[in-house]
């Protein structure tokens, strides 16, 4: 295990052991040169964000107190970070109550060696498993393929990534980026059991997917989950779900293991009256998901016998030092961030190298990891500071600030080594100029910048795609609107 | 290995809080208790709605089939229910332990019940026509049924292998808004929401119906 950094530094020196970037990945300008060209991926992603725009922006109108329910959860994230210690050990102390244990996990490594060696003692050879964002950070499925153990994925999305040897592009949804043909191909040939004559309508796939694991289900010995909440006071856990994959998960199984960021921690029971109506309405539009579980260690007779919770630091205890940065660990992994970003709906998941895609990822995989790799030095650059992300937050993360601020790391970094953030600028900034659309939004994010990072009237750093400009030498502080929204203002709709 | 690695992450977090300005006040309870929520505590008043109507019409928007009947007719209702998933489905009924005996006065031969005494193992469930339960507790707003597992509802496998559910809501156990609901139940027990049939958004983010919980929800409110 590797000793981590001192909190509060982006370690610009080494890589962080935590979350490994994926294999052979380019850094973000690279791999969204390549997405932004592949015209299918495009459609199937233009095609599902906006669907969801258009349903999310429904199921928040009906709420008059969003905005409010908002700012409690807000509040109440705040809280818990500065307590989070606290917090943490009551936890410990109910879930350990309850019947069930808890462990440590300081890293990645640490929290796979601790789930393949609980595995090997219930006798095991297999998982299976819920989809879970801090499973996927961990890298916990290579690591049990190492020490022998198959795990099976059983999310439909994280099941179509599986068979198509492919990556998860969207922390809902990992095979966003699949239309209803593709995912069809995968089945017809990667499935050994997948009906004759199967077609690709969806009711047709999510049945297939249904028989596919149903053996799977009533064997499994150990399931693995993640977990929306963990209640302190009650030593509760949460995991909210449509298909019924992770009832089976955490229901069927003698041993449940449970991998959970030791930011997904909430005081209390009633909170979840703020976050169970914040939580489905900004993640698939639905005034409630199709199912929600939520157990207190064991309950004799029902569940599980055994049940095992692992705590996960990798890297937020070092966001958490960043007083600009840690409002990252606020989020409740919605993807409403994802689904109104044109970045995002330009380039896919992939290009943004982690687990964590779209604008969360963008300030997130750099805090978890640091900024040695140019893959996350390249992260805080993906984006046109628009601010889509912010609004829709259904807990108010400042993602532009947070952005803003992680690129002045980089930038100081780069001092330290011999890093080119404008390199990765000015690519990404070609795309953007190349698109009537972003560049308004980035000229109108200029424009937004100005009470962000002018100091005395000069600005030593701008977003994309003016920061190579200002990478080598100060800009005024830019009007406060530009010609083309000045001229769309006053003429545009003259004609 | 365990307890350092707990005491080393406890001792970051308290570092960073400290870097990050973050002087918390010393009682986190106190500072909970004086945190600001302004949302409402319901969205629909069960003064001036009608709450039970909205669960209904809620809970049909996930396409569950719900049906209202007054609580004399509630026999008949399920006889009636059970009648048609028999005709499509082999297999016999499971009845969870505490639900009430007149509840299944009314049903016609040819429905076989079973019960989960000794428990029944999963292949087995997996070969029922369905499950007949009461609930904990119903979400107006949201349409949600929650179970707490207690009487008449079951261990969780009995309510999630079957591929045929049929719940009965008293009118009585239908909260307006989450708040109230979640009031009305012990943290300690197991729950399962439940807002419509098995369902999944991963295929274009459209939502379709039927992956792995049950792919038939059908709902009797029962109303005095
Ligand atoms: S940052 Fe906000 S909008 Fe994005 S996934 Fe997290 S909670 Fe959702």
């Amino acid at each position: 295990m590797t000793a981590p950094g001192q909190p509060g530094q982006l370690a610009a020196g080494e890589p962080h052991p935590g979350m490994p970037t994926y294999l052979g990945m380019p850094s973000f300008p690279d791999a969204a040169r390549i997405a932004v060209a592949d015209s299918q991926l495009r459609a199937n992603l233009t095609h599902a964000t906006h669907t969801i725009r258009a349903k999310r922006a429904g199921a928040v109108a009906e709420l008059a107190d969003w905005e409010q329910l908002r700012q409690a959860a807000k509040a109440i994230k705040d809280h818990t970070l500065a307590h989070l210690d606290t917090y943490l050990l009551r936890l410990e102390e109910n879930v350990t109550r309850a019947g069930g244990q808890v462990h440590w996990a300081q890293d990645a490594g640490e929290a796979n060696a601790i789930v393949a060696g609980l595995v090997r003692a219930a006798g095991a050879d297999s998982v299976v498993k819920v989809k879970s964002m801090a499973t996927q950070e961990t890298g916990l499925n290579e690591a049990l393929a190492a020490d022998g153990i198959s795990a099976l994925e059983t999310d439909l999305a994280e099941l179509i990534v599986q068979l198509g040897h492919d990556r998860p592009s969207h922390i809902l949804v990992p095979a966003i980026h699949r239309n209803r043909a593709e995912i069809r191909e995968i089945f017809r040939t990667e499935m050994p059991d997948a009906p004759a004559g199967l077609t690709d309508d969806p009711p047709a796939l999510a049945a297939a997917a249904r028989s596919h694991l149903r053996q799977a289900f009533l064997s499994a010995q150990v399931g693995v989950s993640g977990a929306n909440f963990a209640i302190a006071e009650t030593g509760s856990l949460v995991v909210v779900e449509s298909e019924g994959n992770g009832r089976m998960c955490v229901t069927l199984p003698r041993t449940l293991i449970s991998v959970v960021g030791v930011e997904k921690i909430l005081p209390s029971w009633r909170d979840l009256e703020v976050f169970l109506a914040l939580l489905p309405r900004s993640s698939t539009a639905e005034r409630m998901n199709p199912y929600t579980s939520t157990w207190t260690g064991i309950t004799p007779g029902d569940g599980p016998e055994n049940f095992h919770l692992v705590l996960l630091d990798n890297g937020r205890t070092s966001a958490l030092a960043d007083p600009t940065g840690r409002q990252a660990l606020r989020c409740i992994r919605c993807s409403a961030c994802l689904n109104v970003c044109p970045v995002y709906e330009r380039v896919g998941g992939h290009a943004y190298g982690s687990p964590y895609p779209g604008p969360i990822g963008a300030i997130i995989s750099p805090q978890l990891r640091g900024i040695a790799d140019p893959v996350d030095a390249s992260l805080p650059f993906a984006s046109t500071l628009c601010g889509a992300c912010y609004e829709v937050c259904p807990v108010a993360i400042n993602i532009p600030e947070a952005l803003v601020h992680l690129r002045a790391k980089v930038v100081d970094a780069k001092r330290e080594k011999n890093f080119s953030p404008e390199r990765v600028a000015f690519t990404l900034s070609g795309r953007v100029l190349r698109s009537p659309r972003l560049l308004a939004a980035a000229q109108r994010a200029a424009s937004a910048s100005r009470r962000v990072v002018a100091r005395k009237g000069r600005i030593r750093l701008l977003p994309p795609p003016l920061s190579g400009w200002t990478e080598t030498r100060d800009a005024p502080v830019p009007p406060p609107e530009s010609f083309r929204a000045w001229w769309a203002r006053t003429r545009g709709n003259r004609s | 290995m365990s307890t350092s690695a707990r005491d080393r992450i406890l001792s970051r977090i308290r570092t960073a809080n400290r870097a990050a300005g973050q002087v918390a006040p010393a009682d986190a309870d106190a500072a909970y208790a004086a945190l600001s929520r302004e949302y409402l505590r319901a969205h629909h008043d069960a003064g001036t709605n009608d709450i039970t109507g909205l669960f209904a019409e809620r809970a049909a928007d996930y396409r569950a089939v719900v049906e209202r009947v007054p609580e004399s007719g509630l026999p008949a209702g399920i006889a009636r229910v059970l009648a048609g998933r028999a005709a499509a489905a082999s297999g016999s009924f499971v009845i969870p332990d505490g639900l009430p005996g007149e509840w299944l006065a009314g049903l016609p031969a040819g429905i076989t019940l079973a019960r989960d005494e000794p428990p029944l193992p999963p292949a087995e469930l997996d070969q029922l026509a369905g499950v007949v339960t009461g609930c904990a507790v119903a979400i107006a707003e949201t349409g949600t049924i929650i179970l707490d597992h207690g009487p008449a509802q079951g261990r969780r496998a009995l309510t999630l292998v079957p591929d045929f559910h049929l719940v009965v809501v008293q009118a009585s156990q239908v909260a307006a808004d989450l708040a109230d609901a979640f009031g009305r139940l012990d943290p300690g027990r197991p729950h399962t929401l439940i807002s419509g049939p098995s369902a999944t958004s991963d295929i274009e983010l459209i939502r379709v119906e039927g992956v792995h919980g049950p792919r038939n929800l059908h709902v009797l409110i029962a109303e005095a």
